[in-house]
């Protein structure tokens, strides 16, 4: 037990702290969040578009991650319209995936001596980038802390090889090695640091504005529009030659356009917050972003990270 | 013998996989074996998370030499007969044996397939079955191409009889089968090699596995309830869960904690729901109290406090699940307090039930009017059908069933409970899904049956309007079950009802949703064309289209719309401004349509209630066949009467008497309708026939108006005996061709006597 608690985080940066340095030393890439907003880790580029091809590629990085409609006014316990999400992503998956992942609950923790972790089957599908694998969610104690993916399908192409991908609901997993009920209570830095700092200290403010800004005031007319000149953006740059007459080389604009479609899926988001878009409508809409998607991926493979011969 | 072990090491198998991929790894090596010419005395297959095995006992050692003995051309034929047999026997001409035949001498060849020994055919045959495993759905891993349920790991393929094992020399995608597997993944996860069957599942066992699936719910079972046992309580039986969980743990420990103080209040299926889907939890209930109060988990490990501290986290997980759902009991409770369950209900009006069909709101407007008017025919009151149909659904749109779909119906009662509703129309709200499948109870309250009829016949008849019906294996809106049910609670409540009315009535209400809305409706080709006076097709103007009124037609913004599906003209009023434009099914036909459907499930029901299909068929032919009770009374004597003597010799004189009759009219061109003239008869068997034919009739009219049948077939049998004796003592075909005429006019009678009871002629044997 004393070894045990010797070794248990504090705070939740040291959870973060912990996983990139395990993943850093596992030998991945350790990136940083991609800068626009985007509903989940997947969406960072590192995932979406390096999935795709036949380059080998490891990379782990923080995502922030923002959900309209989980917004609670920073009141919910668990449940926040920004939060944070931890990615890895191997391909080809090496054979000892899931126990470089146990490893890694060990690395920010967890005695496996004393909690019951479980691989529940939960197969993963996201229709707005026209991928899915299968997979499991991991059960700590009965507890979801991580989705744990077999990429067979990323933008209408099959993957080849597959990928393995980790996510980790960092409040989430954080809260239950530290302990703590509410995600407002949790220590962000060192409880004893000079000036100690609780995650509601830094967000409890943001989600309350974000919460009433998402449900009731964002501009509908304005979103609506920004939907449609990104839809329009992507596919423009994607029908623009690849030969670029300024340089005389091929460049094919795939990670601009793929922004584009980013943009598209969290300006969806928005709107869906806002309950501006009927159930018939919503299908239609998954359907346009996805439509860009593959339009994107059909784009980086023909890139040089996307394998194509150069 | 050798016996054989193999098994699959994986990672995480799927819990509801794991059943049906014992069976098909069973029945795909074993076929396989034998098809190779092996033969086996058992066999038994096993699966855990990790795992799946084969066990496979009394193999013989090897396949046998199979010899065969071939016919080839005769010796003198030309020589590309000869050399096309020596290719297909894979033999030189030296090989061969001349024989003497009965067409001279012939060439003969034996061709003999060597015996080929058990490993080789193990290793073909496990091999093909790894590759073409039918895995409801399979992935790739890695840079390989081979296809398992998640990647496959390593391969434990021996051959073991006395003198030791041999690993099946075998290599799939790299992984080379070898006679090493791993215990428990925590508790035990060095490898270790195995010499047999025996073996494998000892050393398992040591390594905290537990090969059995059903060892492993057993023990869950026993345990649970033993842990509960001891303190005054019991678990609450759960099969499905029991084998799930039993699907997820390799070394099952049980461990029983607290349920919050806090959340005891909630309703017991609230409590039961979220533990049960959400973490997998058994309930455990109080009897006493009748209530649930504490739960149980099943870990897959031991560990050092006991589980102590895998309780606890399961514990604060179950917290925060259910103080979600307190959250939205209160909230919900708190809607329906100040607004009623109908203020809920408005929120449907957001909700679509399907794109052709409305919103859940229309859909609820539809099934009130239909309720309404069914209450009566089953002895509920008008208004109280009408009262529980407007907020049966309401609770779709609570935030307990947002979260928990399944809570449907359930919540609906709580609510309606909550917000003042009385008098079975609580119930109602619960119980108007039901029965969901043919092992669900069947409502019995009247506000119910009315209710659950009334949704029921909208979902059918507005799938049959709209032209979606189930084709094959497809039955996306479970129209099966929905036909079912009407079928279940018609028979179950012994209820006279006419289904084609009710399901005219349903599609009216669904016409009066289209014109809410607006929507246009648009005429369907049907290959047919409208015919002038000589036989050309003319233009079709408006009015043409709304004279012919068999369809419903596309019609300009604020025209008048009619319909008269139902053979009357109804003004429905004005279309609006609608947006939306289909097609919708031929409407002569939906209502056709619908009842055979129905009538087929009901064949289906009734078959396995016991009841011949020809038997179903012969009174499906009678008028008034939408009232299934009716069908079914009748379907119930004629089983019963064809059984008797004199219902089996009765049939064999109707159908002699029907033979004979067809024969004639077919060969005379002429229909014997005219009724027979008694003062012709001529024979004493025939004077009597006409009197039983006499006292028959008068018997079966108001036997059939009164729907005795029993009595309508005991006068159907009475005439058993003069039929016997007419056909014995009389010549129909006589040269006399009034007699003639005069008899086959009674062979009409007798024909059509019998068919006002049932259609006898559908009546095979």
């Amino acid at each position: 037990m004393g070894q045990t608690h010797r070794d248990r985080p504090r705070s939740f940066q040291e959870v973060i702290l912990r996983l990139q340095a395990y993943w850093g030393a596992q030998g991945c890439a350790v990136l940083q969040p991609y800068d626009m907003e985007v509903g989940a880790g997947t969406f960072h580029p590192a995932t979406t578009l390096r999935s795709l091809g036949s380059k080998p590629w490891a990379a782990a990085y923080v995502q922030p991650s923002r959900r309209p409609t989980d917004g609670r006014y920073g009141e919910n316990p668990n449940r926040l319209q920004h939060y944070y999400q931890y990615q890895v992503l191997i391909k080809p998956s090496p054979p000892d995936l899931q126990d470089l992942y146990l490893g890694s609950l060990e690395a920010i923790g967890i005695d496996m001596g004393l909690h019951d972790i479980r691989f529940v089957e939960d197969d993963w599908e996201s229709p707005t980038l026209g991928a899915w694998g299968l997979g499991w969610e991991v059960w700590c104690d009965g507890m979801e802390v991580s989705q744990f993916t077999y990429f067979q399908q990323v933008g209408g192409h099959d993957c080849h090889p597959v990928s393995g991908e980790l996510t980790y609901g960092l409040e989430r997993l954080a809260m239950y090695v530290l302990g703590i009920d509410h995600v407002m209570e949790m220590p962000f830095n060192a409880p004893e640091a000079r000036i100690p700092l609780r995650y509601g200290d830094v967000f409890r403010q943001t989600e309350e504005e974000y919460s009433r800004w998402n449900f009731d005031v964002a501009d509908t007319e304005v979103l609506l529009r920004h939907f449609e000149e990104a839809e329009a953006e992507c596919a423009r740059i994607l029908d623009v030659p690849a030969d670029d007459p300024k340089t005389g080389r091929r460049i094919v604009m795939a990670h601009p356009a793929y922004d584009q479609c980013i943009k598209a899926s969290h300006i969806f988001n928005l709107l869906d917050a806002r309950g501006v878009i009927s159930v018939t409508e919503r299908q239609a809409y998954i359907g346009r972003v996805r439509a860009l998607a593959k339009l994107c991926a059909d784009a980086f493979v023909q890139t040089e990270a996307g394998g194509a011969p150069s | 013998m050798p016996d054989l072990l193999l098994e699959l090491f994986s990672e995480e198998i799927p819990a509801r996989m794991q059943k049906r991929a014992c069976d098909d790894l069973k029945a795909r090596v074993t076929d396989g074996l034998v098809e190779a010419g092996l033969t086996y005395a058992d066999a038994a297959a096993f699966a855990t998370p990790r795992r799946l095995a084969l066990a496979v006992h009394g193999l013989t050692a090897g396949s046998p030499t199979l010899r065969e003995e071939r016919k080839g051309p005769r010796v003198d034929a030309p020589e590309k007969a000869l050399e096309g047999f020596l290719r297909s026997t894979g033999l030189t001409r030296d090989q061969l044996e001349a024989r003497d035949d009965k067409k001279g001498r012939v060439w003969f060849a034996v061709v003999e397939t060597p015996g080929r020994p058990a490993a080789q055919i193990v290793a073909e045959v496990v091999e093909r079955v790894i590759r073409s495993f039918p895995w409801p759905k399979s992935m790739r891993w890695g840079a390989g191409s081979l296809r398992w349920v998640r990647p496959l790991h390593s391969i434990l393929c021996i051959l073991s009889d006395e003198s030791g094992a041999s690993v099946v020399d075998l290599d799939i995608d790299g992984i080379r089968a070898g006679d090493t597997t791993r215990g428990h993944r925590f508790m035990a996860p060095e490898p270790f090699s195995v010499t047999s069957f025996e073996d494998y599942e000892a050393k398992l066992r040591r390594t905290k596995v537990i090969l059995n699936a059903e060892e492993r719910a057993d023990h869950i079972w026993i345990e649970a309830h033993n842990a509960a046992f001891a303190q005054g309580l019991e678990i609450v039986e759960d099969k499905g869960l029991l084998a799930e969980v039993a699907g997820l743990v390799e070394w099952p420990v049980v461990l029983m904690g607290e349920i919050g103080e806090a959340f005891l209040d909630l309703p017991p299926e609230v409590l039961q729901t979220s533990m049960r889907e959400h973490q997998k939890f058994f309930s455990v209930r109080d009897p006493k109290a009748g209530q649930i109060v504490k739960f149980v988990t099943v870990a897959n490990r031991e560990t050092a406090d006991d589980g102590a501290t895998i309780l606890a986290g399961n514990g604060r997980v179950l917290a925060a699940r259910l103080g979600d759902a307190k959250f939205f009991w209160e909230n919900d409770l708190r809607v329906v307090r100040e607004r009623g369950l109908s203020g809920m209900a408005e929120g449907l009006a957001a909700v679509t039930f399907h794109s052709k069909l409305g919103s859940q709101a229309d859909r609820v407007a539809r099934i009130t009017a239909l309720a309404r008017e069914i209450a009566p025919l089953v002895g509920a009151k008008p208004d109280l059908a009408a009262e529980a149909a407007g907020i049966a659904k309401a609770d779709l749109v609570s935030e307990m069933v947002y979260e928990f779909p399944e809570l449907q119906g359930i919540m609906g009662r709580y609510y309606a409970q909550a917000a003042g509703h009385d008098d079975g129309v609580p119930e109602a709200c619960e119980e108007h899904y039901k029965p969901l499948g043919p092992g669900d109870s069947v409502p019995t309250a009247p506000v119910s049956v009315a209710v659950a009829l009334a949704d029921k016949i909208d979902m059918l008849t507005g799938f049959w309007v709209i032209d979606e019906k189930p084709t094959g294996s497809k039955d996306p809106y479970a129209l099966r079950r929905a036909a079912l049910g009407v079928i279940r609670l018609v028979l179950g409540n012994d209820l006279s009802l006419k289904l084609g009315s009710i399901c005219e009535s349903a599609f009216l209400a669904l016409l009066q949703t289209y014109f809410d809305k607006g929507v246009l409706l648009a005429d369907v080709p049907t290959g047919q064309s409208y015919k002038g006076e000589d036989g050309k097709p003319v233009p079709q103007t408006l009015t043409e289209k709304m004279e012919s009124f068999d369809r419903i037609y596309s019609l300009p913004v604020g025209s008048t719309l009619f319909v008269n599906t139902i053979g009357t003209t109804v003004e429905l009023g004005k279309a609006g401004s609608g947006s939306h434009v289909f097609s919708l099914a031929d409407q002569r036909h939906v209502k056709t349509d619908l009842l055979a459907f129905l009538h087929d499930r009901l064949k289906v029901h009734l078959r396995d209630e016991g009841i011949r299909h020809d038997v179903i068929d012969a009174v499906l032919a009678m008028p008034g066949s939408d009232d299934l009770t009716l069908v079914v009374k009748r379907a119930e004597a004629l089983s019963a009467f064809l059984k008797t003597d004199d219902g089996e010799n009765l049939l064999q004189g109707f159908k002699r008497a029907n033979n004979i009759l067809t024969q004639a009219e077919e060969q005379d061109g002429v229909e014997y309708s005219f009724g027979p003239e008694p003062k012709l008869a001529e024979d004493a068997t025939e004077k009597a026939l006409f009197a039983a034919l006499d006292r028959a009739e008068a018997e079966i009219a108001p036997a059939m108006q009164t729907e005795d049948f029993a009595a309508a077939m005991s006068a159907m049998a009475g005439l058993r005996a003069p039929i016997d004796a007419f056909f014995e003592a009389v010549q129909i075909n006589t040269d006399n061709q009034i007699v003639r005429r005069n008899r086959l006019n009674l062979l009409h009678r007798i024909r059509a006597t019998c068919l006002e009871v049932a259609d006898l002629t559908r009546i095979s044997g």
